[in-house]
């Protein structure tokens, strides 16, 4: 039995391509997110494992808020370089080296900084005395000694056009400043530090430019002969400062590369839910497959019938079918991920997300997790075709037209759709509205929640593709002529095959809809919120948007003509109530830049917090039981704790609070926090916008290449742009399952062209020409194709209303032009997918198509 | 000469091969014939006599291997699809044994089909006086499913009508249906000769179903044997006998 199953995929070849592809993209979506993570996982891996290999034990600062889900930590606390010279003289060190990490943007030969996707501008000392401790090695040129000097890393070095003998501009705490390029630098064992700058000045050079005088960021050690690094570590740990910390060179790089782990385990969580999604699809389009494949093999298998196979045998037959799919297409997809890890890292440097890169890592769990998934996933969508073969009685054999009898569920149909559907809107709800659960089972509600609606909407879809077919297949009858007409009558002829086509393609127009619209919404939200906020006549801000700069920038406008109000939002970590917080800090003349509503206190709160007063939103106080008068306590990295009292309560615009949990003074800041950068900054001019208070204001900051200078609309637009870059990400990624929905289409049409063989004989015979035949082919995949998004678009705006009650959405915005292009995308889908079907149905043979039985 | 005694069908040393070298098979091998309008001609023989391949050539469905055919005075033998195309759905009506009806379609919507494949309009008149001469005056609105395989047919044949082709061919028209229903099938395209003046080739291995016709055409190893006028069930039986035997 096992060979006639395999003889006949054999004889079923294309059939068996077209059903395997389903799998290929949600298994290669799979492979590839591991292949990807795994290897940025191991850049950093062995960029931290290189940067400590000679160190037996390393000193740093202890930041006390620790380090957020980024693996990113700001405020760090510098060491006293004194401590150097305290543990030079312990027994156990053989050597000590101090230096300096912080970070330095570069400065191109356009004037413009050179940065990609937010990757960090990094920078270090170098001492030649501690060479041993050095990760880098020299790629051209020598090492900076002087106090011009610079290495740079190579890779930025060619890719902008640098050598060395040559200046480039340095961006550190205060204005550009100028320095000559030493040598270039290489970091051994990765092949990319992904859009990571590095600049490596002398000690002294670096303490300077970072105003760490007398500080130092780290201290590597290496031990005697004879002393093990724990007992280096144990030597060290009682001349500690409090606001410091020693581990072994392994450990250091072990937590190093911990830090950013949690950051790539998100980041990979999501990649693989885009694969879940192709794979979900896929499933469809596998089930649906199988389902025709088998409704067109009856008399076949009822021949087997006859000769003596049992209805177990039957199933058997299917199931080995499904399973040789199954590996096909996960071996294929395993490796098709190769290729796709690689579209993927394109991708995400093209949406500003450049990460580091070293050799492949095509790990043994990923072939195991990718071969196990597609496997799983075909048989699972092979078990209802499979159960329904076995429904073929062995008369079927003799009988001329015999079709498969009909599943015994058939008649409960649709009371089983509803309560699918009841089912999965009742787990949405738990999921959207159940805040006793944690988030991640309320994400999988939701999730799960989704899977089941659109089964659910799928099994209901049959009774709907008759009343609905009638108007989507309206244009076609008006543009095909008879060719239009037959084929909206053929997109009716098979409910139920027409409904699970389409449905694969719903599912993904139904979550790129579903995506548009809570985007839609965010955008308007955001844009209001600016409005009522924004009273400044200008912003600067970072030239990526969102990191914060270095205070002198806001400093460089003191005094211009024209300026009236200069005002900064500071912001950095902290600690308050037990959990991590963002502090803000403002000016005193907040109130003529940003205008925000008072629920206690007013806009002469910002003028009066002096040294201890803070204030906070309206949603904070009320978690935290605040009042004005209410002291709290915030702690900062360096470890200080900060005691204040509550002066004011300000109540945000719903689309997004200019301010962090708790604000306090920028004086107040400035003292705290080692290294103040300004989130942004707002102006007020006299004359506001206009051509010549920009051009003042730009010349102004030309010291500060990473500083952009923007108007109120300028600057709704710019802080959208991650919003944008995400939501286009998002698109991207869904749009693979699109593709896989696509497929089914092809599959469809490709087994109905060859089902209706001798009908299309017919018809060739009776006057269809061959363009008319492929016209008629055409037609249906689109009508099948605005089938999907007429369920899809409407679920997944349903969906979004429902998460938008869910989270107190007042601001629900239906993207028209955006649906219109989804339904125009629709379309080009079906055309895309009647391509080949089309071209086969016009190639047939009138006279063999005919005598085919 | 008077128009209605116009070949309307002429072929000239058909020849056709299936195949090559060894294996290769003649079905045709120079068959000549002129079928004038208003004529019902049937073609009959043994399975493998060439009758089908005949039929198909004639109809510009197969293309001989050399020969030439002649339809309302085109040569076909030369035309590419598309010209083929049209000339069937202007000249050429088919009527099949499998009735080739399409299922989620009205019996009134399926012989309309070539109309609405050409996009052409419908004549009500003559869709009407059809049906009622084809008994479908009552069923018109239904299904195939929901319609007898008799009924099924004469959807067939009056599709086939509908257009009024110059020529009409029938491939075993009651090769699927019981005597009684086959009976009634065969009237009415003896029917339509009359009536119209259709021009009919049918390829049939029945004789009952071939002594309606006006000649009668012998086929055997791909030649015409023998050719018999206007003659009876039993003559066209004793014919075939003589040519299995």
């Amino acid at each position: 039995m096992t060979r006639v199953a395999l003889r006949g995929m054999l004889g079923r070849k294309m059939r068996v391509v077209l059903t395997a592809i389903a799998v290929v993209i949600g298994v290669a979506m799979v492979s590839g997110t591991y292949i990807l993570t795994d290897t940025i996982k191991s850049a950093f891996a062995t960029v931290f494992t290189q940067a400590y290999k000679n160190a037996d034990a390393v000193i740093t600062g202890k930041n006390a808020i620790g380090t957020n889900n980024n693996g990113q930590s700001s405020g760090t606390p510098s060491l006293p370089a004194s401590l150097l010279a305290g543990v030079q003289r312990l027994p156990g060190v053989a050597q000590a080296g101090g230096g300096i990490a912080d970070s330095a943007q570069l400065v191109g030969h356009d004037g413009k900084v050179i940065s990609r996707g937010g990757a960090p501008g990094l920078a270090f000392s170098y001492t030649p005395a501690n060479q041993r401790f050095n990760p880098l090695s020299l790629a051209s040129g020598s090492w900076p000694t002087a106090p011009g000097e610079v290495a740079i890393d190579a890779a930025t070095a060619s890719k902008n056009g640098f050598r060395a003998g040559q200046e480039i501009g340095v961006l550190a705490r205060g204005a550009v400043q100028r320095f000559r390029i030493a040598g270039t630098v290489k970091f051994a064992g990765v092949s990319s530090l992904g859009g990571a700058t590095m600049a490596v000045f002398s000690l002294p050079t670096a303490q300077q430019l970072f105003h760490k005088q007398g500080e130092l960021d780290s201290i590597d050690l290496a031990a005697r002969p004879g002393t093990t690094p724990q007992q280096l570590v144990s030597e060290i740990r009682p001349l500690l400062p409090a606001d410091a910390q020693v581990r072994t060179g392994q450990g250091q790089a072990a937590q190093a590369t911990r830090d950013t782990s949690g950051f790539l385990s998100t980041f990979q969580s999501f990649l693989l839910a885009f694969g879940g999604i192709a794979l979900f699809v896929g499933s469809f389009v596998i089930a649906n497959t199988l389902s025709i494949t088998i409704a067109q093999r009856t008399r076949e298998l009822a021949t087997l019938r006859t000769l003596g196979a049992s209805q177990r045998q039957v199933l058997a037959s299917v199931m080995i079918e499904a399973l040789v799919i199954g590996l096909l297409a996960s071996v294929t997809g395993l490796f098709v991920g190769l290729g796709l890890a690689k579209g993927l890292n394109a991708l995400l440097i093209s949406f500003g997300i450049d990460l580091p890169q070293t050799s492949t890592v095509f790990a043994t769990r990923t072939i195991i997790i990718s071969l196990v998934v597609g496997v799983v996933v075909t048989l699972l969508a092979a078990i209802r075709p499979a159960i329904r073969s076995t429904r073929v009685p062995p008369i079927a054999a003799v009988r001329e037209g015999a079709v498969l009898p009909p599943s015994r569920f058939a008649r409960f149909g649709l009371y089983a759709a509803l309560v699918t559907i009841a089912v999965a809107v009742a787990l949405l709800l738990v999921g959207l509205l159940v805040s006793s659960l944690s988030s991640t089972q309320r994400l999988l509600a939701i999730g799960i929640g989704a899977a089941v609606l659109f089964i659910g909407v799928a099994m209901l879809a049959p009774k709907l593709v008759p009343a609905l077919v009638r108007v989507l297949g309206w244009p076609a009858t008006k543009l095909g002529g008879g060719a239009g007409t037959l084929a909206r009558g053929n997109a009716t002829r098979n409910p139920a095959r027409t409904a699970s086509t389409a449905s694969a393609l719903m599912i993904g127009l139904a979550l790129v809809t579903f995506v548009g619209v809570l985007a839609a919404g965010l955008r308007s939200r955001f844009e209001g919120s600016v409005n009522q906020l924004f009273v400044a006549n200008y912003a600067v801000t970072a030239t990526n948007n969102f990191s914060p700069i270095s205070v002198a920038s806001a400093n460089a406008l003191h005094g211009v003509p024209g300026v009236e109000a200069i005002s900064g939002v500071r912001a950095g970590d902290g600690r308050a109530f037990g959990s991590r917080i963002t502090v803000t800090a403002v000016d005193p003349n907040v109130g003529k830049v940003i205008r925000v509503k008072w629920t206690a206190g007013g806009p002469q709160t910002a003028a009066q917090l002096g040294t201890n007063g803070a204030f906070v939103s309206d949603k904070y106080a009320q978690a935290q039981r605040l009042h004005p008068g209410s002291p709290l306590a915030v702690e900062t990295p360096s470890g200080a704790t900060l005691p204040l009292i509550l002066k004011g309560i300000y109540k945000p615009p719903t689309g997004g609070s200019p301010f962090g949990d708790v604000t306090i003074s920028t004086s107040r800041f400035d003292s705290a926090y080692q290294n103040p950068e300004n989130l942004y900054t707002f102006v007020t001019v006299r004359g506001g916008v206009n051509r010549a208070n920009t051009h003042t204001l730009n010349a102004a900051l030309s010291g500060f290449p990473n500083a952009k200078l923007q108007t109120k609309s300028q600057f709704k637009h710019n802080q959208l742009q991650g919003l944008t870059l995400l939501l286009n990400l998002l698109y991207v990624l869904l749009s693979l399952s699109i593709v896989v929905s696509l497929f089914g289409i092809v599959n469809t049409l490709v087994l109905t062209v060859f089902e209706r063989t001798r009908e299309l004989g017919m018809l060739r015979a009776v006057g269809m020409t061959r363009r008319q035949v492929r016209r008629m082919i055409r037609h249906e995949s689109v009508i099948t194709a605005l089938l999907g998004a007429a369920l899809g678009i409407p679920l997944g705006v349903a969906l979004a209303l429902m998460v938008g009650v869910a989270l107190n959405y007042p601001a629900f915005t239906i993207p028209w032009g955006t649906l219109v292009v989804f339904v125009i995308a629709a379309i080009v889908a079906g055309l895309v997918a009647a391509i080949f079907p089309a071209r086969r149905a016009g190639r047939l043979n009138v006279l063999e198509a005919l005598q085919y039985e | 000469m008077a128009l209605d005694q116009l070949d309307v069908v002429e072929a000239r040393d058909l020849e056709r091969r299936y195949g090559e070298g060894s294996t290769a098979v003649d079905a045709l091998r120079g068959v000549s014939l002129d079928v004038p309008s208003g004529q019902l001609v049937a073609v009959m023989g043994p399975s493998g006599s060439g009758k089908s391949t005949l039929m198909h050539t004639l109809a510009g469905l197969d293309k001989p291997t050399s020969g030439t055919v002649t339809i309302a005075g085109t040569e076909i033998t030369g035309l590419d699809d598309g010209k083929l195309t049209l000339l069937r759905r202007k000249h050429i009506g088919f009527v099949f044994q499998f009735f080739n009806l399409l299922p989620m379609l009205t019996a009134e919507e399926n012989v309309l089909l070539p109309l609405t494949i050409a996009g052409e309009r419908p004549d009500r008149a003559w869709l009407d006086e059809l049906l009622a001469k084809t008994g479908l005056s009552q069923r018109r609105h239904h299904r195939p499913s929901e319609l007898s395989g008799g009924e099924q047919q004469r959807v067939a044949i009056s599709r086939a009508l509908v257009t009024r082709p110059t020529i009409l061919f029938a491939d075993e028209p009651t090769g699927n249906l019981d005597s009684k229903t086959g009976g009634e099938i065969l009237e009415l395209m003896r029917d339509s000769v009359e009536s119209y003046g259709q021009t009919i080739v049918m390829v049939t291995h029945e004789a009952r179903a071939a002594a309606i016709a006006d000649r009668i055409l012998f086929l055997a190893d791909g030649l015409i044997v023998k050719e018999l006028t206007e003659a009876s069930a039993a003559d066209v039986l004793e014919v075939m006998n003589n040519l299995q035997a």
